[in-house]
């Protein structure tokens, strides 16, 4: 087996990984990464707390806290909703895969 | 004011893409989402290098507002439909902006360019230019901008409206969580204020919910609509959306947007915070 290790997120310079909480990973469906997805972030609550776009390369990240949290993904050809759980501030990495609208 | 004047669906939209007279303006956090794809015709206008001073934290001037839209090709009786990523936060705040120095006919796309993407409509790669115009702009309209002395001498007598994520009313996150956390500011909210963040006025589309659910959903939240609003959020461009559903959707004309919002208040020296943890 020669698989890439797992990819970690291209962070700014600036960001400590010791102080943020980053959730982030890779939209996929039919295990093919999907681009221009919109991915919610929603607290305990169930409460928009950030929305990003995916990149070409299917990637989305957030900075949050620790805490729980669930991941709300809309695209024109499916969407997935995925509960997270951050137990301490680093890297928290969630594959989303899609499923047909 | 009202929704039929503000807002426009994206069916509209498509169907007036060659119409003289309108004018489509794309305006993004993300500035290069444009470059990517845009409606077709569209022009684009960069919030931070566009609609800010460069040097002083300021708008820029009437005679630079007016110099950008001459170079755009809007001309002083366009129809400026405006769209953008993120719900539409920063084509809210262009919204809002283009009221300031006084353009008549503004309107937002509803759902911006989600909505539209997520429909499946055309975006074009195409280059845009338009024939320059003469734009001539108003002074500022300051009975919809709020300043930080007047936010601080309205706490405990006007409302104060926080649009921000519940987290960040408590102080837990400094900034939407799809920017990094470390921030100079002290995190925490006003005093006083009530928090209704933002995306409760929108479906998960981008579009905004009827009047009646936006009325309510304040109306829950306590805001006593005898009394004047300032609403704030970050850096003023998720405050612009609420603005807009509150100015320009139910026709209140007694709330300012407060643009130096949290990245200024939370800078002050002495100024009071609530915070929640």
């Amino acid at each position: 087996m020669c698989a890439a290790p797992p990819q970690t997120p291209t962070l700014p310079a600036h960001v400590d990984i010791t102080k943020e909480t980053v959730i982030y990973g890779v939209v996929s469906k039919d295990s093919t990464p999907v681009p221009a997805a919109y991915v919610r972030l929603l607290d305990a609550s169930g409460e928009f707390t950030a929305e990003v776009v995916t990149s070409a390369t299917g990637d989305y990240r957030f900075f949050a806290r620790p805490g729980e949290w669930t991941l709300s993904v809309l695209h024109n050809s499916g969407s997935a909703r995925q509960p997270v759980v951050a137990s301490e501030p680093g890297l928290v990495e969630v594959p989303i895969t899609l499923t047909s609208a | 004011m009202s929704r039929s004047d503000a807002l426009v669906t994206a069916d509209w939209a498509e169907e007036h893409l060659n119409t003289p007279g309108v004018v489509l303006v794309e305006v993004d956090e993300d500035t290069s989402a444009y470059d990517g794809g845009h409606i077709p015709g569209a022009v684009k206008l960069d919030w931070k290098r566009d609609l800010q001073e460069q040097v002083i934290r300021d708008f820029v001037s009437k005679e630079k507002f007016e110099a950008l839209l001459s170079a755009k090709g809007i001309a002083n009786d366009d129809t400026v439909v405006l769209y953008g990523g993120n719900n539409n936060w920063f084509a809210a705040y262009a919204y809002w902006y283009f009221k300031l120095y006084g353009h008549e006919d503004v309107k937002l796309l509803d759902g911006g360019r989600k909505k539209w993407e997520l429909d499946g409509r055309e975006l074009s790669k195409d280059e845009v230019s338009r024939p320059s115009t003469q734009y001539q702009a108003k002074e500022q309209d300051t009975s919809i901008r709020a300043f930080r002395d007047e936010v601080v001498a309205s706490i405990g007598n006007k409302n104060l409206l926080d649009i921000r994520s519940p987290d960040e009313f408590a102080g837990r996150l400094l900034a939407p969580a799809h920017l990094p956390q470390e921030q100079s500011q002290r995190a925490g909210h006003i005093p006083t204020a009530v928090n209704v963040p933002w995306s409760k006025t929108a479906n998960e589309d981008g579009t905004f919910k009827t009047d009646e659910q936006i009325k309510a959903i304040y109306d829950e939240a306590g805001l006593d609509w005898s009394k004047d609003t300032i609403a704030y959020c970050r850096i003023g461009e998720r405050s612009s959306h609420s603005w807009f559903a509150i100015h320009e959707l139910l026709g209140q004309s007694n709330i300012k947007n407060y643009d130096g919002s949290w990245t200024e208040y939370g800078s002050l020296v002495g100024v009071p915070i609530e915070k929640d943890v």
